[in-house]
């Protein structure tokens, strides 16, 4: 479904990501893991359009991502969930929910994706009125996946959706990384929870500054002594 | 001091009620431009001068004068778009200082082309709509007109600003710039159609403005530093703010025209708005967080 071929990238000046090479099949829950700084959010950022790659080959299923703009790349299929949410805090969550269902072909499914993310999660519908900035962290999650599955997506980009939540809400957000898999949503997620996100995925990338170190199936890499010591504190 | 809470008193509050009408439609504009894309159109006022040139000579033509300021609304609408492409877009990511000088630049451009074009003579459209008499008060129909068109379309954009996709984008864009490419929105269109309302904000200010007072080209200089007041007492960005600084500011200019002389009135309202910024220097409602 997505595949990467050498991809560059960087901040002026700065390069992050070196050579990049990934796949993605349809249906596949796959995690990047790595460390702090390793290029995880920019390997993300690049996906999606919001930083554009200096070299390298992207594909999402026939549509080539570097030819075409970043605010279309969501209607060739892909969501992102940015890490830390990223909701528009002083709009209600029924707001953000429509600028999930912005791009032209969403708009005309809105009523009936709405009522598919409110039944995904009745929370929100509870608070739907509510200014998203005044939410919970879990809750604002929740309301940041619901925002990404309004644009009807075929894969969903997950950056680090465990970040800054209590430990509680932590098992509720890697359920629901395992619900979405259920109702047939494409997953690509980030985390620095490593022992976590390798039990709810297939396989993984391990990304060390810049440059895909291994991969692997997800049962593989949570056995391998090298990436127990380095990532799990074991 | 002649101040007495008498029917003349009732008459200047209303009065300061029905200017405050066309100064939160003046304001509005300005807040939303500066809300979404972080850039003070210090030409605002000008937009407006230009409009009513603009209305003038339309109606002086001889066309009727609905269609005269409709013709007007969509000229402003289209220089607002065209000074965003030309002008904002290349200094988008510029210093602040340098957003300014060029529109600073735009407001002494346009009072000169302005000056050269119709010259520095008082131009008056000629429309003559009479008074509202009411319990004893006077109200000229051109402030009654005004005041309810300015409300009416402030509500309309509030509509437009909370129903549809463009007009929640427009919200959105103000609280994080960074991801509206993952909603599948182009900025660019979004800062675009936003130049536009606010031009065709100020433009339809041109037209009420056309039915009450002279046009000269000097006329910004009058209106831009209350505006810029205004925004600045409400919060800059705060269109709310902004609305209810207006009526503040309409009371002081009415209240204090007529208690002391016009002269006064409009300088105790900058006396009071550098107290107040003084006291609370985000503005009187906390702008944006
Ligand atoms: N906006 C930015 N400007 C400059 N450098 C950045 C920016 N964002 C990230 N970086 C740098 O890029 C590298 C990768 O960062 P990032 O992709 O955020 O890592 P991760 O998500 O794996 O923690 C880091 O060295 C970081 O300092
Ligand atoms: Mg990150």
């Amino acid at each position: 479904m997505l595949e990467l071929r050498d991809i560059d990238a960087g901040y002026d000046g700065f390069q992050a990501l070196f050579g990049v090479s990934m796949q993605v099949a349809a249906g596949e829950a796959v995690a990047v893991i790595g460390a702090n700084g390793a290029g995880k959010t920019t390997l993300l950022r690049v996906i999606s359009g919001l930083l554009p790659a200096s070299a390298g080959e992207m594909n999402m299923e026939s549509v080539s991502l570097r030819a075409i703009a970043p605010h279309r790349i969501v209607e060739a299929g892909i969501a992102h969930v940015p890490e830390g949410r990223r909701l528009f805090p002083r709009l209600s969550v029924e707001s953000n929910l429509k600028m999930g269902a912005f791009a032209p072909a969403a708009r005309a499914r809105f009523a009936e994706r709405l009522d598919y993310v409110y039944s995904l999660f009745p929370r929100l519908k509870e608070r739907r009125a509510q200014l998203a900035g005044t939410m919970s962290g879990g809750e604002q999650q929740m309301c940041a996946i619901a925002r990404a599955l309004m644009s009807g997506p075929k894969l969903v980009l997950l950056d680090e959706p465990s970040m800054g939540l209590a430990p509680v809400i932590v098992h509720q957000v890697f359920d629901l990384v395992r619900r979405m898999r259920a109702e047939g949503y494409t997953v690509l997620v980030v985390e620095q929870n490593v022992s976590q996100v390798l039990k709810i995925v297939d396989r993984a990338y391990l990304l060390e500054v810049g440059r895909i170190k291994t991969s692997g199936p997800a049962a593989e890499l949570l056995a391998s002594d090298e990436i127990r010591k380095a990532y799990m504190g074991l | 001091m002649d101040c007495h809470l008498d029917i003349f008193f009732l008459e200047a509050v209303l009065n300061g009620i029905l200017l405050a009408g066309l100064l939160a439609l003046l304001a509005l504009g300005l807040n939303l431009i500066f809300g979404v894309i972080d850039v003070v159109w210090i030409c605002y006022a000008e937009l407006v001068m230009v409009g009513m040139y603009g209305i003038h000579h339309a109606y002086k033509a001889g066309v009727p004068f609905p269609v005269a300021a409709l013709i007007g609304i969509v000229l402003i609408a289209l220089a607002g778009a065209a000074l965003h492409h030309l002008v904002i877009r290349p200094v988008l990511d510029s210093a602040p200082i340098n957003q300014l000088l060029v529109t600073g630049g735009v407001l002494f451009l346009l009072q000169a082309a302005a000056t050269m074009a119709f010259g520095i003579d008082f131009k008056n459209l000629g429309i003559r709509l009479g008074s509202l008499g009411f319990a004893g008060m006077s109200f000229s129909w051109s402030r009654v007109i005004t005041f309810v068109v300015a409300l009416a379309s402030m509500l309309a954009l509030w509509l437009f600003l909370s129903r549809t996709y463009i007009g929640t984008a427009i919200r959105a864009i103000a609280q994080d710039r960074q991801i509206m490419p993952l909603m599948g929105v182009d900025s660019r269109r979004v800062y675009l159609i936003t130049s536009a309302i606010g031009g065709g904000l100020a433009g339809l200010a041109a037209a009420l403005m056309v039915l009450q007072y002279d046009i000269y080209p000097q006329i910004g200089l009058q209106f831009g530093p209350l505006i810029f007041m205004i925004c600045v007492l409400g919060g800059l960005g705060n269109m709310l703010g902004g609305f209810i600084a207006a009526f503040i500011i309409g009371q002081f200019i009415a209240i204090g025209g007529s208690c002391m002389a016009t002269e006064w009135g409009y300088a105790t309202a900058f006396l009071f708005f550098m107290v107040a910024i003084f006291i609370r220097p985000q503005g009187l409602f906390a702008a944006k967080s």
